[in-house]
């Protein structure tokens, strides 16, 4: 039986200003397994220690100059490199502390990616099919760079193998709807082109994964109806072989994805009969894609049997780059499912190597636009999941990006009645440093779970209606009233009096669909804050006139309420009057005699 | 048994008027009782409390005063005319002017052999009782002021009158006035005003019991003529007194609606000695001012401005609880004032002073049962009707097509020929009627609309052929049996071959209409028909009884059915033998032969006569119980009676052809809210 780990954090991602950039472009295998370089989407190279959750070291590049792939861990030479605006190729080592003084070449076409294996020497793929071994190209970083590619065709997805002294680069591109698999083996140097079937509904392939076994390349794709494919590609190649060859494949997995077809979702074959999937909804939980998914494709059940060297899935989701160890025995009937904090459609899993796809980083009114999509739904289990993801996503990237607030649509979702404080804790406090009011209000209004330390700011911040209203422990408020100074606090209480007397004033004007505290929350709140900072305002001269009027208020409210006890045990009787049906002059009724 | 459209009816806005006076007849045990409106209605207190006899008012009579003698019902009102009734005719038998202005009051001395009035002009006028007539005899000293009340010591040498700020003891023999009390006036504002002797009681000893306007009951001591004791038991007027037959209690009626009761009664016990009228008991039945009042020997009767006669029986009087221990009010005539037309869902409502015709609205939608549908059409007053003179409408009828109307007062009888085409309604008076229907007690229609059937004197029945163009005398039915009495029920069969009339004698008289002669005379009961029906299919007489008693009656077998022996056999079940209003009305489903409808006030009921009759253990009112279990449970628990409360304050209940309930509610709280207000509402905490 296999098993999936409590996963971990491994770092906090930060949102890029870029707004079509995921905060990570890769995560790669440093000397051993223990580390892990993650590359961000703009500028810095971390080096983590995976098993301790820390970082170890972390490089970055000048101001204006941007990271375009992830870097890699040479094996050989334990240098790491990386490729900055798609031309400059930069290598330096742990001890390098800057970047900019590490060695950097220049090539003369854009780079698609770096690939480094152990056992193997790095390669460079460019972005028009070429490939060079690094060690030849940066002895000759202005050598000409042959396009492979037909001018519309872009990759898509690549990857490197290296097993028994053999070495490839697959890559897969995409043309017009047409998907092609390129298998690039070098020494000696031969590239096959094949063309990958057609999916009925014309969709590409959502995620592609490689290894080798047996002698045999196998390709695991994955498609947006829930189709995963395995196609399987001789090592040893047919040298000679001209032109593109079709590319056959079987049908390894059909995953049910529910009504419609994934957005996004990631495949990856761990072993021989195991694929994880994440991304596709947990077949008995319906509840949301948020699943990591291990299935046995011999049997299609879903379980977990894992021998991979690693032995960690890293997912990148939020604002988090988790790292899910497996461990696994032989039993083909345990079934495993992780339930991670992925925000929907922004999934990518890897196991070795991960490229995250962009996240949510289209402009506010995209954001508004898929809001309201995802809100106007209606499924509501599957709503209180994914709202809350969302909700949880928008509020970091606006933390992240100081330019980036999406009022209208937190509002949405907030006003969905499935998010709480607790799912989103930093909703409120977001909206409190934008002054959005509106917002304040409503979450006051929705969240029944705010801390008294949050109310407490709220009222520093404004004093409404509504704030009266949250509820609270007294116990724990308390100690945050007492931070208020002594000019909120006679503000408050002008505030509370007005609002007592307005109410006891008109209380049959008041609006019906206006929501307003009742007598005993204010009066509560008086109370309160009268025991928070009693000594303190009766030194404070201003406060006297304020403390005088409460007490005679009360003097009047105590007399009103003795005189209302007397008449109550008659009010109660009227209660106990029957009430007469409503009968008009002429009816027709239905009576049913037995 | 299934599910039932129900029409149910409020609009017609029935009102009954206050009641003024009332006399009891204890050797009779007939209660009369006068209302505003100068109608007098005859209840039977040994049929329980049966209203046996109504004789319809007249515009110009008012009646002040009631009073029996022997069996004969005189009365005295405001227009200054002493009117004596003819009970078996049900009209004033004559009316004569005492020519003393408005009277007051009348008795009689307990021989019944003199009447004395007291007059507005302060005369109190002797009359001699005749055997058909009355006469005057002589006045009694002519007094400064009105006589409004008068009583008449037990040994008819004395009378007491109650006058304004006095009362003056006259001398009947010499007719000079022997003493003269003076009444206190109220105390404060009402100092100003004179007091009013509402009522005065004179008792064998010479005690004289007065009530008055400033709210005392006094004692005073007729030979002396000094106050023994005053009891003010009101802040308004004290409006009536009453005596026990025994003189040990006398009960005050006052405007605040309580009774109150006096009684001779020693002061500590052991001690025979030294009894006073002590105050002892109150009651509050009424909202408004209790006019009229009677201490009958288990009870107290009384009636006022609130419409309703309460017979509050004493509890004391009674061993054990029982029928006649229960308080009784009675709301409602025990006859019909509505007439339906079943084939086309006609009402025709009676007024003393009109006739209402409505048609009843339609909903096609379907419900479950608890739902109101929506109305398709509303209800719609097609007609009213104003009586012409000055008499009032005893009784109406509607033919069950809906194409005759008809309606009757002591002195004439009306017919109109209805023509409804959609929303046209034309109304056409038949004008030659024959000689001999002058008057009716109770009219009613064949089901085929071709005869019409009215109630005349000494029990007979005209037969009247009705045609488009004109209207002619057939045959008179009489009975064999020579009664007097007049016929308060009249039914006819479906297929037109019977007629049955119920007299206040209790016989019911059945009548081939074919052969236009007595059929039968269904076994006399001793108790009053107060509802009865033949049969659409089976010509079965169902006849249910004031005491409540069900029978069923084959006019064809001349015997009582098996169901009948059946039901008499078992007996009734306790709980409807005590239900204190009368059956009113009786009619069947056409479509379901086994079903009879019959209803009174407070519930109507669906006889099923194939089911089992309900044993004394068995749940009685089991509607409820029925609809809680299941469908498998219920056959075992169900019963023939089918009762439904659903409905309340109930004038009518009828079924029509298309199997929809016709339910005429008349809820009390509408009555009770035209009243005027009452003197003195009851405040919280006070």
């Amino acid at each position: 039986m296999a098993a999936l780990y409590e996963e971990f954090t491994l770092c906090g991602l930060v949102q890029t200003q870029n707004a079509s950039d995921s905060p990570i472009q890769g995560i790669e295998r440093d000397g051993d397994s223990d580390h892990a370089v993650v590359t961000d989407s703009t500028r810095s190279v971390t080096l983590y220690k995976v098993s301790d959750q820390k970082p170890l070291g972390s490089w970055t590049v000048k101001q204006g100059q941007l990271l375009t792939c992830p870097a890699v861990f040479n094996f050989q030479t334990k240098e790491y490199v990386v490729v900055s605006d798609n031309k400059v190729i930069r290598v330096w080592k742990d001890e390098d502390l800057n970047l900019d003084k590490a060695f950097k070449a220049t090539v003369t076409a854009d780079v698609w990616r770096v690939h480094s294996a152990p056992g193997g020497e790095p390669v460079v793929l460019f972005q028009r099919g070429a490939v060079r071994f690094l060690d030849s190209l940066l002895s000759a970083p202005q050598q000409p760079i042959e396009d492979v590619l037909s001018e519309e065709e872009v990759i898509r997805w690549s990857t490197n193998i290296v097993a028994e002294e053999q070495h490839f680069v697959l890559f897969t591109t995409e043309q017009k709807g047409e998907c092609c698999l390129y298998v690039q083996r070098l020494n000696p140097n031969t590239l096959q082109k094949y063309r990958l079937e057609r999916e009925d509904s014309g969709a590409s392939p959502l995620s592609f994964s490689a290894s080798l076994r047996d002698k045999h390349l196998n390709l695991l794709y994955l498609y947006p109806n829930g189709c995963v494919y395995q196609s399987v590609v001789a090592a040893r190649g047919y040298v000679g072989l001209e032109g593109v060859q079709a590319l056959p494949r079987s049908l390894r997995l059909r995953l049910a994805v529910g009504e419609g077809e994934l957005g996004a979702a990631s495949a990856v074959a761990l072993d021989e009969a195991h694929v994880a999937v994440v991304g596709v909804p947990h077949p008995s939980a319906r509840t949301g894609k948020d699943f990591l998914c291990i299935w046995n494709t011999n049997f299609q059940t879903l379980q977990a049997g894992i021998l991979r060297n690693w032995r960690k899935l890293f997912v990148p989701h939020g604002k988090a780059l988790s790292v899910i160890p497996y461990d696994c025995q032989n039993h083909p009937s345990g079934r495993i499912s992780i339930k991670c904090n992925c925000s929907q459609g922004n999934v990518k899993l890897g196991v070795n190597c991960v490229q995250p796809q962009p996240h949510q980083t289209g402009p506010v009114d995209e954001v508004q636009r898929e809001v309201e999509a995802l809100v106007s739904r209606g499924d509501a289990q599957d709503l209180q999941l994914s709202v809350g993801q969302l909700a949880c996503h928008l509020v970091a990237r606006s933390q992240a990006e100081t330019a980036f607030y999406t009022p209208v649509a937190l509002a949405q979702l907030v006003q969905t009645q499935f998010l709480c404080h607790s799912v989103c804790p930093g909703l409120l406090l977001l909206s409190l440093e934008h002054k959005d009011y509106f917002l304040c209000q409503l979450c006051l209004q929705l969240f029944p779970d705010i801390p008294e330390v949050v109310t407490c700011a709220c009222l520093k911040t404004f004093i409404s209606n509504e704030v009266l209203q949250t509820p609270y422990s007294d116990n724990f408020l308390l100690p945050h009233l007492k931070d208020l100074d002594t000019q909120q606090v006679i503000l408050f209480l002008q505030y509370l009096q007005f609002v007592y007397l307005k109410y006891s004033q008109d209380v049959y004007t008041q609006t019906p669909g206006l929501r307003s505290p009742t007598m005993t929350q204010i009066i509560d709140w008086v109370c309160l804050l009268l025991d928070a900072h009693f000594t303190v305002l009766v030194m404070a001269p201003d406060a006297k006139g304020l403390l005088s009027n409460l007490q005679s208020f009360v003097k009047s409210q105590v007399k009103l309420f003795s005189e209302l006890g007397k008449i109550e045990s008659s009010l109660q009787e009227l209660h106990k009057m029957k009430l007469s049906k409503d009968i008009s002059q002429y009816s027709i009724e239905v009576i049913e005699l037995f | 048994m299934g599910e039932f459209k129900v029409h149910r009816v409020r609009f017609f806005d029935y009102m009954p008027t206050a009641i003024r006076a009332m006399a009891f007849n204890a050797h009779t045990e007939r209660l009369a009782l006068a209302r505003m409106d100068g109608s007098v209605e005859i209840f039977n207190f040994t049929d329980h409390y049966f209203q046996e006899k109504v004789i319809p008012g007249k515009d110009s009579r008012s009646i002040e005063s009631l009073c029996w003698v022997g069996g004969r019902l005189f009365s005295a009102g405001l227009n200054g005319e002493i009117a004596e009734y003819d009970l078996e005719n049900l009209r004033p038998k004559y009316s004569l002017e005492a020519y003393g202005g408005p009277i007051w009051t009348i008795i009689s001395n307990t021989q019944g052999t003199q009447l004395a009035i007291g007059c507005e002009d302060g005369t109190v006028k002797l009359f001699e009782v005749l055997e058909e007539h009355i006469q005057f005899e002589r006045n009694l000293d002519r007094q400064k002021g009105r006589i409004i009340s008068l009583s008449w010591h037990p040994s008819g040498t004395h009378i007491a009158a109650g006058m304004m700020d006095m009362i003056r003891v006259f001398d009947v023999p010499t007719g000079h006035a022997v003493q003269r009390l003076l009444v206190d006036r109220g105390f404060g504002g009402s100092k100003s005003r004179e007091t009013v002797v509402w009522s005065v009681a004179f008792l064998s000893d010479h005690t004289v019991v007065s009530g008055d306007s400033a709210g005392k009951v006094q004692v005073w001591d007729g030979h002396t003529g000094t106050l023994v004791k005053t009891h003010l038991v009101t802040k308004w007027d004290v409006l009536a007194l009453s005596v026990s037959k025994d003189e040990s209690s006398v009960v005050a009626g006052t405007s605040e609606g309580t009774v109150i009761q006096f009684q001779f009664i020693a002061p500590t016990l052991h001690q025979q000695q030294g009894k006073e009228w002590v105050r002892t008991r109150t009651f509050k039945n009424h909202t408004h001012d209790v006019r009229a009042l009677a201490e009958i020997e288990t009870a107290i009767v009384s009636g006022g401005m609130d419409t309703h006669l309460v017979v509050r029986p004493l509890l004391e009087k009674f061993d054990e609880k029982s029928h006649a221990s229960g308080l009784r009010k009675i709301h409602f005539p025990h006859r019909n004032l509505v007439s339906c037309a079943k084939k086309v869902g006609l009402l025709l409502f009676q007024f003393p002073g009109q006739l209402e015709l409505w048609r009843l609205g339609d909903s096609d939608g379907h419900g479950k049962p608890g739902d109101r549908l929506p109305l398709e059409r509303m209800p719609e007053k097609l007609l009213l009707l104003k009586r012409k003179g000055e008499d009032h409408i005893c009784c109406s009828a509607l033919s069950s097509c809906g194409g005759w109307l008809a309606y009757s007062t002591v002195s004439c009888v009306r017919i109109y020929r209805l023509q409804t085409d959609n929303n046209n309604i034309s109304i056409t008076k038949v004008s030659k009627l024959p000689k001999a229907l002058h008057s009716a007690h109770q009219l009613c229609f064949s089901s085929d609309s071709s005869k019409m059937f009215a109630a005349s004197s000494q029990s007979s029945v005209l037969v009247i052929a009705l045609t488009q163009s004109e209207c002619k005398y057939v045959h008179t039915l009489k009975p064999k049996s020579g009664s007097r009495q007049p016929i308060h029920l009249m039914t006819t069969s479906v297929d037109g071959k019977w007629l049955a009339a119920a007299n206040s004698d209790c016989e019911i008289h059945v009548y081939n209409l074919q052969k236009l002669k007595l059929h039968c005379i269904v076994p006399v009961y001793g108790s009053c028909p107060s509802a009865m029906g033949i049969h659409p299919t089976t010509n079965n007489l169902t006849v249910v009884h004031a005491d409540q008693q069900l029978f069923e009656y084959s006019i064809v077998e001349k015997q009582y059915t098996d169901w009948s022996r059946k039901l008499q056999k078992q007996g009734l079940h306790n709980v409807w033998l005590d239900r204190d209003t009368p059956v009113t009305h009786v009619t069947f489903n056409s479509k379901n032969p086994n079903q009879v409808v019959l209803h009174d006030m407070h519930m109507f009921c669906i006889i099923d006569q194939s089911l089992p009759l309900p044993d004394q253990k068995t749940q009685f009112y089991n509607q409820m119980t029925l609809r809680s279990l299941s469908e498998q449970e219920r056959p075992s628990h169900l019963h023939a009676f089918k009762i439904c409360k659903t409905f309340q304050d109930l004038l009518c209940v009828s079924l029509l052809d298309d199997q929809s309930l016709v339910v005429v509610e008349r809820p009390l709280l509408a009555i009770t809210s035209q009243l005027p207000a009452p003197v003195r509402q009851k405040k919280f905490a006070t």
